[in-house]
């Protein structure tokens, strides 16, 4: 396979906030399409002219919410990205989409713009549990989605959000067999994370509600793991699962530490200039990051070099949530072999050669493991 | 010139806390012009409470007052204010013995309190004439009439010639300096010609002034230029100066038979001045010092670390300063394989450890992790030989050990009706025998004798909620006595706690071993691995509890390529890690042994 370069665009905007996200995302009523038509233009053109002669392996629109732009701005944004790299012939080209009708009737422009690929947020099958999360769309209008994006594109994803309160694992079963129903190579099934800043943390910290602890949460994510690879869709990350080939290829280039551009407000990059691998961060604020491009050419804070040591452990945190591991050529000895067999015997992780790989048990606590092991 | 003895009055004030020893103190040295109006601030004794102002513990102070009686003499009264708890019985016990006198002073609201009991005891034992004061007559609760009765009832003093006074509006005062000087004996022997001998009642560290010696001169004079000899420490030194307090610090040529004042000699380690110890002159001696003398011995032990271990050498200094004003407190170096670099340290006795506890944290800004208090114990070995127990975790194997002997005390309750059952159940629960149980008027005044481990532990708190607050508590140590104790030994994958190890009854061992695991089994995160926590008897396991591993640990959702956040969310545990100890495989946070020290002994 060629060398993973990707390119992530943020859409910082959406029609309501969800009360469990804390992502970069506002309620903005009037946006002016055609300013962030250029600053996208301004920025893309910035990177590229640091990292000359690189083929774009993916393109991903995040958010926020992107179905919510003009698909004339998908298709700048696009056509920027051919006119200053070029692009692999198979690129994957997803746009993350929300699935209410308006939406759902703008995927056939957003196709012509070059979008192959949709990751839907659907969340949940379950109406009332859609109110809860705050969703603008119900069960039925999902679906609806689901069918035009499957009709629509080459590939399609959707998310759901479980471990909701007092979700059991035989609810959670029943409504996931619903899901695989309209399923289609892939799926990301995230649990529930409480974030501070939230409207959730709030409501949690009242106790209005109580989240599974840790072992229904482990339960109900061995119950996932079990459904989804009778399903033909085992994990492939700790949350996202998929068919032999149907990975996200975009999403792999984060896991596999390969280089990426950030675009948009406070988007985050990784990109390897003179042999040396810098994180660009770029401002938060829509505002203050239009202003920055407008000014500098680009909206990131100084770039960082990451450091030998940043770079094995961010290596290690980012691959080991892959179920196919890891290698660790290069940096055997700063490992202790003696841990690592330890969680072998724990069934954890395995050592193949160079290959370190978590098994599903070990995927559940990776955490746990990172934090034995670095 | 010196003052003759009929001329002396020496005279201590015994209170239980707030009944108004600092007060009456104050209106005495301004009724006898110690201080001018303007110079005058409340509870002076309090205020010029070395404690404060050069950061001393608790220490005997003296004020001599001139008081001019009716008899047209005027008397010198020196007032020994006493540290006022039985860890300082020994310290106690020799200011008492500078005097042939004690005012009793009694909170006519209140009533006689425990401590109040424990002191009088002491001042009889010494010999003293006591001068029962009902205080605080201005408040209109007060009930001299109870008051005399309780004297009369639970301590046994006749309480006819009690003089009721308030310390706070100056009632009678003239009648109570009166009554000092006519009910009180000026001391009973001295010779001018004599030998010079001199009792050191107390001394404190200055940073002007090098040791500064309290004194009370029996025979002969202490004079500037002196040399002379420490007799038990055999220390010889040239006095430097000598003086008295009024409270103001005022030199003087002489200091003379009777008398009390103070004396300064160039010391600059405070351990070479032992309480108790007699002052003689080095040329011509006395011939025999005075009796009952007892170098300072600690009671109570437990280990201080610092919660950053950074802060050893801190902490170290610390010590070293406090050492400097308070030669009662030791302390050596201990290495904890669960708490890191410490210091194992000895006090007298509770408060003692507390007031350290509480300085360490508070004038030198410590974060402290304090092990479980213990006593020492005097372990038999088989071989005949005998050795002292400082820390639990120095106990030797049990083939090796006859008997272990433990230290006991004598406690003294006094507790309204209708708590009393459940001070009975509490003294019983902690191995109490009961000596004594009486009444006094709807109070219980309850004697017991208790292990002092069992006492260390909490009991004071325990004893002040079961009885809300109205109970109080004294104690005077009573010997050692053989029984049956076991080390209990906690285990966490197989390894040893240091930290909390601890000498346990063997009839509380299993309930203690078992109530520590569960404890732990909360406490500990769970980890990759299960961890096997165990209670043991010299080898034996007695109880268990299994903490299984980590079911699920995993961030779900991967932030667009914020790979950052996540990094820096690792390494803040990394450096939590720090503060970990490893037992086995797995890795326990120093928090977790903190808290379940800290729980004390909740059930
Ligand atoms: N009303 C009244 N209050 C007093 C009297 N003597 C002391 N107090 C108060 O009782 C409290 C304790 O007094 P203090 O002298 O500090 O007691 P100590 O602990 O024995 O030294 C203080 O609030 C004093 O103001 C008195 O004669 N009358
Ligand atoms: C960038 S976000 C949302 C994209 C899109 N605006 C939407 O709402 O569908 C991507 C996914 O993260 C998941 N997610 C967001 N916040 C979450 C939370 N607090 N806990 C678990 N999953 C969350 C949701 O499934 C969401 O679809
Ligand atoms: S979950 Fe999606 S739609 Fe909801 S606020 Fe976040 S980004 Fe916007
Ligand atoms: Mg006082």
């Amino acid at each position: 396979m060629s060398e993973l370069f990707g390119v992530y665009i943020h859409w910082p905007f959406c029609a309501s906030k969800c009360p469990y996200c804390d992502f970069n995302s506002h309620v903005a009523s009037n946006i002016d399409h055609h300013a962030w038509r250029d600053a996208y233009r301004r920025e893309i053109e910035y990177y590229a002219s640091l990292l000359k002669g690189r083929v774009v392996t993916s393109v991903f629109f995040g958010g926020g919410t992107p179905s919510l732009m003009q698909p004339e701005t998908t298709a700048h944004v696009l056509d920027t990205i051919a006119e200053n790299w070029s692009v692999a012939r198979d690129a994957e080209i997803t746009l993350e989409a929300n699935p209410t009708s308006v939406e759902a009737g703008k995927f056939r422009d957003f196709k012509s713009a070059g979008v192959n690929r949709v990751s839907l947020g659907v969340q949940s099958m379950r109406d009332d549990e859609l109110k809860f999360l705050g969703r603008q769309h119900t069960a039925a209008e999902a679906i609806k989605a689901i069918t035009i994006a499957r009709d629509t594109f080459e590939r399609y994803s959707f998310d759901l959000i479980y471990a909701r309160p007092e979700q059991s694992v035989t609810d959670w079963r029943a409504e996931l067999q619903d899901a695989l129903r309209y399923a289609d190579g892939h799926l990301s099934l995230y649990q529930l994370t409480i974030e501070p800043g939230t409207a959730f943390h709030t409501m949690y910290q009242r106790k209005d509600f109580e989240v599974p602890d840790e072992d229904d949460g482990g339960a109900l994510y061995e119950a996932t793991q079990e459904v989804m690879e009778e399903a033909g869709l085992p994990a492939y990350e700790v949350s996202n699962h998929a068919a032999a080939g149907q990975e996200s290829l975009h999403n792999m280039t984060y896991w596999r530490y390969g280089d990426y551009v950030g675009i948009g407000p406070g988007a985050h990059g990784r990109i390897t200039m003179n042999g040396q691998k810098q994180a660009t961060r770029a401002h938060k604020a829509p505002d203050v990051w239009m202003g920055r491009v407008k000014e500098n050419g680009h909206g990131s804070h100084d770039f960082e070099v990451i450091t030998d040591d940043q770079l094995f452990e961010e290596a290690m945190m980012m691959g080991l949530r892959l179920r196919d591991g890891v290698s660790i050529t290069g940096y055997e000895e700063r490992f202790d072999m003696g841990r690592i067999h330890a969680l072998e015997g724990e069934g954890l992780v395995t050592l193949n050669g160079q290959t370190l790989q978590p098994t599903v048990k070990g995927l559940q606590r990776l955490n746990g493991i990172l934090n034995y092991l670095l | 010139m010196s003052k003759p003895l009929e001329h002396i009055r020496n005279f201590a004030i015994i209170a239980h806390i707030d009944h108004g020893k600092s007060t009456l103190a104050d209106r005495l040295i301004q009724t006898c012009g110690g201080l001018e109006e303007r110079e005058m601030k409340e509870q002076v004794l309090d205020s010029m409470e070395i404690e404060r102002e050069r950061g001393i513990t608790i220490k005997a102070q003296t004020v001599r007052l001139a008081y001019t009686a009716k008899d047209g003499i005027e008397y010198q009264l020196n007032l020994m204010d006493t540290p006022g708890h039985v860890d300082f019985a020994y310290e106690v016990s020799r200011s008492l013995a500078s005097c042939e006198g004690s005012l009793l002073v009694v909170d006519s609201t209140q009533g006689v309190e425990a401590q109040t009991l424990a002191n009088v005891y002491q001042a009889i034992e010494n010999d003293h004439e006591i001068l029962p004061v009902i205080n605080k007559i201005d408040l209109p609760a007060a009930d001299i009439d109870k008051a005399k009765e309780q004297i009369e009832d639970v301590i046994g003093l006749d309480a006819t010639d009690a003089v009721p006074v308030s310390g706070k509006t100056g009632i009678n005062i003239d009648q109570l300096l009166e009554a000092i000087v006519t009910k009180l004996p000026c001391p009973k022997e001295g010779a001018a010609d004599k030998p010079t001998k001199a009792l050191l009642v107390d001394s404190w560290y200055d940073s002007y002034l090098g040791v500064v010696i309290l004194v009370r001169v029996i025979d002969g004079y202490l004079r500037k230029g002196q040399k002379i000899r420490f007799m038990k420490a055999k220390a010889t030194r040239d006095i430097d100066r000598v003086g008295m307090f009024t409270p103001k610090h005022v030199l003087l040529d002489e200091l003379g038979p009777g008398e009390m004042g103070f004396i300064t000699a160039s010391i600059k380690d405070i351990s070479e001045t032992k309480v108790g110890d007699t002052i003689t002159d080095e040329k011509k001696p006395c011939e025999t010092a005075l009796p009952g003398f007892k170098p300072s011995i600690p009671m109570v032990f437990c280990s201080l670390f610092p919660v950053d271990a950074s802060e050893y050498e801190k902490l170290r200094d610390s010590l070293g300063k406090i050492k400097l004003n308070d030669a009662s407190l030791h302390y050596e170096t201990e290495s904890s394989q669960a708490l890191g670099l410490g210091f194992r340290c000895g006090f007298l006795g509770l408060l003692h450890m507390e007031i350290i506890q509480e300085r360490l944290e508070r004038e030198f800004d410590l974060d402290l992790i304090p092990t479980a208090p213990s006593v020492v114990y005097k372990i038999n070995m088989t071989d005949g030989s005998q050795i002292e127990l400082y820390n639990p975790v120095d106990m030797p194997d049990v083939q090796r050990i006859k008997s272990v002997e433990e230290p006991w005390i004598k406690a003294t309750i006094l507790v309204p009706d209708e708590y009393l059952g459940g001070i009975l159940t509490l003294c019983q629960e902690r191995r109490g025998v009961q000596i004594e149980l009486n009444y006094a008027g709807n109070r219980a005044l309850v004697v017991y004798r208790l292990p002092l481990n069992e006492v260390v532990f909490d009991f004071y708190d325990r004893l002040k909620s079961i009885s809300r607050g109205y109970a109080s508590f004294d104690y005077a140590l009573d010997g050692y006595d053989e029984n049956d104790l076991v080390k209990l030994e906690i285990r966490v994958n197989q390894e040893p706690v240091d930290a909390l190890a601890m000498i346990v009854h063997k009839d509380a061992a299993e309930s203690r071993g078992r109530q520590l695991c569960e404890r732990l089994k909360d406490l500990i995160p769970r980890q990759m691995f299960k961890i096997a926590i165990q209670a043991a008897l010299g080898g034996k396991i007695i109880a268990a509890e299994h903490l299984s591993a980590l079911r699920k640990d995993v961030t779900a959702k991967c932030y667009g390529g914020d790979v950052s956040r996540k990094r820096k969310l690792l390494e803040k545990q990394k450096k939590g890690k720090k503060k970990m100890r490893q037992y086995g495989n797995v890795e326990i946070p120093q928090s977790a042994f903190i808290n379940a020290l800290k729980m004390g002994d909740d059930k």
